[in-house]
């Protein structure tokens, strides 16, 4: 059998020809590369290599700086300073095409392809060969069969990509890269929407790419992931490295003290598990969109008081749509919801204007998932988004705000979430991530709920932040709030659940108390109902 | 509309002028291909709009419809609706403001009389712009079609109903007849006579006092405050608790209604008759006026003097430059548009580069992951 | 009697929508790579003064359409400069261009003719009509006659060329590598800017494709139908022929029978004028020329067609990572 399909005929020639006389040579090597936005240092003197034929993971938490090295090597960005070296030549990658032409291919993390077109049209992209489309269309077709063959990687190239799963949407993004003959592979946190077994797939197809050759650098910062899968491991911090070392020499534990800078905090204080009464009551749930697609099925749960309830499962399960029916953004199609003992007011409406205010008023709160969409309004000021959602609570008697009281809460907020820079007229947009999120989350306690449904609480948020959240949340359940959380950080889960339910394909697969935490268990689970 | 880090002052202030300065070259340019001089048509606009008295109340009574009109595209931009159908909420409420004057001019007196005709105006201006903003909450239609369809309805309606319905027996003018002499607006030359025989009237202080009010309602109420979430994150403010759909119906009415009052100067105030086509582009004058004056009060009350003293000095200057007629002024409010609206940040690059070489950078700008 | 109305209905249905076809083609180039494009109708006004006056002064049609062209590609390039390099508002870049050219067309007008802002008349100075051979001799068949002679021949070159135009649209658009790259355009240019591919690039390249097609609408307008121009003559067909790409779902073919569809309302709008209907009497003329408009609101009103636009439209491409 071949090695690698042959390059179509509108592509120079991989630099693997010239291999001769650098068989041995690095396939990338960083020699000193710098970058800066602005005031930050995204990327500080950063050196190592990766060796041919290997998989490469990279290393480090959000904000770390990996992925704007990734960004560098596949050329969206250039570094301020610094070398790149390819496979054993210096070379300047000024577009991504530079970097396609040298063999260079990058799996996104949040796919680049076109939900309306065929797979097919999807690879030909930027690749059509001539202005008529048909006489390459045959060749592409048979060209991408071979290579699904090849690799086992399953997809139908005439399917067009809507009509795909997540994990095989994934697969036409790999497909793309192996079919302009990449044989540098760089994978951008590939696991964050797989599921146990598509993962496991997904790392067969790994090996297999290996086998032939190729090189792969894996982003992520899933220590189990470096510890099952790659030869090599880089760990950033901080826009540096701080670790180069082969993964067989490493621990989990090793990896994550150099992430982190000191030892992973073991386990956070928390008073012992003690609920109090019924919170809330989910009966019968069931979501089916517009198209007739079930989004959840039949979902019950109950949260009591002074408790935290983990959703865990991969994203695109049905949590978001859950949150957004239990926070009042969206109706569902049917099914109960009591609250305090009480039902929710959304029966005989035609749909959920206005109705999150009600719930607010009723004690619920919410941090969504999405800060930057749903939870504040990037062009106000931090200020203003202190009270957003809970204006119409801080007028005087003629509806006017009063500027006064909210400066004195927003001041005091600040403060005790220590968020930085502390400046309430600082436009929202302009803050880290995590920041922004302690903004959110301070207004939402601030209100003295009585239920909070959090969303991916640290998502796009540093370290410490993390920490601080955490800590934040567990004080909550302590003080006698329930919590529902959502969390495709397992991590996260074990953390901060008393009580874990997994979703999967819109339904309950499972649940289970922390103290019986399996990850084995909970990924089969997570996995459950998934048809991929 | 983006918005950059500059200083306020920046956005505020220096870009918007010379953003207009710009389109008033574009402006010039034009004017020397038709053969004529821009800076005599410039000096020749200047006195008759500002420094002749007379001239200068004309442009304040011109300013005084703008200012509504302004307000209403200003008040729907806030919910990130736009309102391009102001002419013709303008012209629907010369309907409603006649037929309460058909109605009552005989029988009450002028200071019951006014408010009738101003409420008849902002209501059928309401009603006018109440579909369209329905259909764009409940349906997505989206409301700068629906709004400019409903312009032209409005021009061939009111055409039948004027024609068919008000010109008086033995008329030929498509006109409805004279109203009663209460009905006129009280002229502002009553008080101060150097104003001479102008019809400025009261509407300019009710128009400050419209701006004023807006101001408060917008960026100090909580109702205010639901209306420009709703403008700059819509699903962001349905997780706050707003409701969108109402919003946006409720903030076509007000902009329909503020569309519609500003017939009342246009015709208690001047004609006191309705005629065909009054409103003579001033509901497009007012997308000019939003976008030039930022939507913020001073901004549409200094825009909207602008557009007075342009149709005021364009008015003198056609007559005595034939080759200038008063449809370039059309043309300059388009350029306006353009430059003030879509190319607002033209010129912040330049100006940041410009400031960045004098002050230190920010140190909170986010990282990137 | 009946039937003499119902055949100058589609001829005239035929004669009407090539205005509304061109423009809505454009816009569908424009639109399908993710630029909205209210700016039709100023670029119709434009090329329609542009053409008018020049084929009068050079007493040459062909002149006149390519002046026409000239206006409305660089009105289109204008548009793409704000929208795209610019990444201003694409609606309010749209309507400026629609109010200045109606401000600039008459003053122009009015500067170089002298006629009250509109340009004088072209006579028989237009495009020629295409009589196709055999007519004569046909005439006199029942039916097969009037649908060789007035149905399928004897109109302007223009109108052939638009209904020409359609397939090769829908071929470029399905079938070539500019097509491919326009559509990924529009629903995710990212995926354009991963494959290596200019976005920026083939926005302003449809924005061009646009400002040449919409060109002959105007030209159409003023050359064939009118003969001459005058102010604000469009009357809303930019509008219209955006209301035909919603009612088309951006699809070519679609999108054309949305504008014969207006065509057909146009024509019949004609018919009704001065005509005693059963119940409703004799409608006034200002009241049918309303009906175009409020069909416009029904289509927009979902209440015609389920519509999808672009995924992208209207968002200024900015690279994230």
């Amino acid at each position: 059998m071949q090695p690698v399909a042959t390059p179509p005929a509108s592509q120079p020639s991989a630099v693997r020809a010239s291999a001769a006389g650098h068989a041995d040579a690095p396939a990338v090597e960083f020699r000193r590369i710098s970058k800066a936005f602005g005031a930050v240092q995204a990327n500080a003197d950063v050196s190592f290599a990766i060796r041919a034929g290997t998989i490469h993971g990279v290393i480090g938490e959000n904000g770390a700086g990996k992925s704007t090295l990734m960004s560098i090597l596949y050329g969206y960005y250039q570094a301020d300073s610094g070398d790149l070296v390819i496979k054993g030549q210096p070379r300047t990658i000024r577009t991504s095409m530079d970097a396609m032409r040298l063999g260079i291919g990058m799996v996104h993390q949040h796919f680049m392809l076109v939900d309306t077109m065929t797979v097919l049209d999807n690879v030909m992209l930027g690749n059509e060969g001539a202005f008529r489309l048909a006489p390459r269309r045959a060749a592409v077709l048979q060209e991408l069969r071979d290579i699904c063959a090849r690799y086992r990687l399953d997809v139908d190239p005439l399917a067009l990509v809507h009509d795909l799963s997540v994990g095989a949407q994934q697969r036409v993004e790999i497909l793309k890269q192996i079919h302009r003959s990449a044989d540098i592979l760089i994978l951008d946190e590939p696991t964050a929407v797989l599921t146990a077994q598509e993962t496991a797939s997904l790392f067969e197809i790994l090996r297999l790419f290996k086998a032939q050759g190729k090189t792969i650098i894996l982003i992520t910062h899933k220590l189990q992931e470096i510890m099952d899968i790659t030869d090599d491991v880089t760990v950033m911090r901080a826009g540096r490295v701080v670790g180069a070392v082969r993964t067989q020499d490493t621990s989990r534990e090793q990896l994550a003290t150099m992430m982190v800078g000191r030892p992973l905090q073991s386990e956070l204080p928390r008073a012992p598990y003690a609920p109090g009464a019924e919170v809330l009551k989910v009966s019968g749930l069931n979501l089916t969109d517009a198209n007739g697609v079930r989004l959840l099925s039949d979902i019950d749960l109950t949260l009591r008081a002074g408790e935290i309830v983990a959703i865990a499962g991969v994203s695109g399960n049905g949590q978001s749509e859950l949150l957004e029916i239990l926070s009042g953004m969206r109706l569902p199609t049917s099914g109960q919801l009591d609250f305090l003992g009480r039902a929710l007011p959304f029966a005989g409406r035609a749909h959920a204007d206005g109705l999150p205010a009600a719930f607010r008023k009723l004690g619920m709160a919410h941090v969504p998932e999405d800060r930057l969409r749903d939870g504040v309004i990037k062009d106000f000021s931090v200020m203003q988004n202190t009270v957003f959602g809970y204006q119409d609570g801080m007028t005087n008697r003629w509806g006017l705000l009063d500027l006064r009281a909210i400066a004195r809460r927003c001041a005091g907020l600040l403060q005790a979430f220590d968020v930085r820079p502390n400046n309430p007229d600082l436009r929202i947009g302009l803050l880290s991530g995590g920041n922004q999120q302690k903004v959110v989350i301070a207004r939402e306690v601030a209100a003295a709920p009585k239920l909070m449904l959090v969303g991916q609480p640290t998502r796009g948020v540093d370290i410490g932040t993390i920490e601080s959240i955490h800590t934040e949340l567990l004080r909550l359940r302590d003080e006698g709030v329930a919590i529902l959380l959502s969390s495709v950080e397992l991590e996260e889960v074990r953390a901060l659940a008393d009580r874990i339910v997994v979703m999967s394909g819109g339904r309950i697969t499972g649940e289970l108390p922390v103290d019986e935490f399996d990850t084995t268990r909970i990924g089969l689970l997570m996995g459950g109902m998934h048809t991929s | 509309m983006t918005k950059t880090d500059l200083p306020r002052w920046a956005t505020g202030f220096v870009l918007p002028l010379l953003n207009l300065l710009s389109a008033l070259l574009v402006a010039a340019l034009v004017i020397r291909l038709l053969g004529e001089s821009p800076i005599e048509s410039l000096t020749i606009l200047v006195n008759s709009a500002i420094v002749n008295p007379e001239g200068l109340a004309y442009t304040l009574f011109y300013a005084s419809t703008f200012v509504f009109t302004g307000l209403a595209v200003s008040v729907a931009m806030q919910a990130g609706l736009f309102n391009i159908g102001a002419e013709g909420q303008m012209y629907v409420g010369g309907l409603g403001l006649t037929i309460a004057m058909l109605a009552f001019d005989a029988h009450l007196p002028g200071w019951l009389l006014i408010p009738a005709g101003m409420l008849g105006a902002a209501l059928f201006g309401a009603l006018w712009a109440f579909l369209p903003g329905w259909l764009q909450a409940k349906r997505g239609s989206h409301v700068v079609v629906t709004t400019i369809m409903f312009n032209f309805i409005a021009a061939s309606l009111m055409n039948f109903i004027i024609v068919k319905y008000l010109i008086p027996e033995g008329q030929q003018n498509p006109a409805s007849r004279v109203f009663a002499d209460g009905a006129a607006l009280p002229l502002l030359s009553t008080w101060f006579p150097q104003l001479g025989d102008t019809p400025l009237n009261i509407a300019l202080p009710l128009a400050v006092v419209a701006l004023a009010a807006y101001g408060i309602l917008v960026w100090r109420s909580s109702w205010g405050y639901r209306l420009r979430a709703t403008g700059l994150n819509a699903r962001a403010a349905h997780y706050a608790g707003v409701r969108i759909s109402r919003t946006i119906v409720v903030t076509m009415l007000i902009s329909g209604a503020l569309a519609g009052f500003a017939a009342v100067n246009s015709v208690l105030g001047s004609t006191h008759y309705l005629s065909l086509n009054f409103p003579a582009g001033a509901g497009f004058v007012g997308i000019a006026i939003a976008l030039m004056g930022r939507q913020h009060p001073v901004g549409i009350f200094l825009s909207s003097v602008l557009f007075g003293a342009l149709i005021q000095g364009g008015f003198d200057l056609s007559l005595e430059k034939p080759n200038i007629p008063q449809e370039t002024f059309i043309f300059i409010q388009g350029l306006i548009i353009l430059f003030c609206g879509a190319m607002e940040n033209l010129y912040a690059p330049a100006l940041r580069r410009l400031l960045g070489a004098a002050r230190p950078r920010h140190a909170t700008t986010k990282e990137p992951a | 009697m009946e039937d003499l109305h119902i055949a100058t209905i589609v001829v005239s249905t035929i004669r009407n929508a090539p205005v509304l076809m061109f423009a809505a083609l454009a816009g569908l180039f424009a639109e399908r790579s993710g630029v909205v494009d209210i700016g039709l109708e100023g670029k119709i006004l434009g090329s329609a003064f542009a053409s008018a006056a020049v084929a009068y002064a050079t007493q040459n049609p062909w002149y006149g359409v390519l002046a026409g062209v000239a206006v409305s590609t660089a009105l289109a390039l204008v548009q793409a400069f704000v929208s795209i390099t610019q990444k201003g508002n694409q609606l309010v870049c749209g309507i400026a261009i629609n109010i200045a050219m109606s401000g600039l067309t008459f003053v122009l007008a009015q500067f170089f003719f002298q006629q009250g802002g509109r340009t004088p008349d072209l006579g028989d100075n237009r495009l020629a009509e295409i009589v196709l051979p055999g007519t004569a001799a046909l005439d006199n068949v029942p039916f097969l006659g009037w649908l060789y002679g007035h149905v399928i021949g004897g109109h302007s070159v223009l109108v052939y060329a638009a209904f020409a135009l359609v397939p090769v649209v829908h071929w470029v658009v399905y079938h070539s590598r500019f097509g491919l790259r326009l559509r990924a355009c529009g629903e995710n240019p990212h995926a354009l800017d991963a494959a290596g591919v200019s976005v920026e690039r083939t926005r302003y390249l449809a924005m061009f494709v646009a400002g040449v097609l919409c060109s002959f609408s105007g030209a159409y307008l003023a050359i064939v139908q009118s003969g001459f121009f005058l102010r604000d003559m469009s009357a809303g067909a930019g509008y219209l022929a955006l209301t035909a790409l919603v009612f088309g779902n951006w699809r070519p073919l679609h999108t054309v029978l949305g504008c014969l569809m207006f065509g057909l309302f146009g024509a019949i709008q004609i018919q009704l004028e001065g005509v005693d209907l059963p119940v409703v009497g004799r409608i006034p003329g200002s009241l049918i020329q309303m009906i175009p408009y409020v069909v416009t609101v029904v289509v927009l009103a979902g209440l015609m067609a389920k519509s999808v636009a672009p995924k992208a439209i209207g968002k200024p491409f900015v690279k994230s990572r």
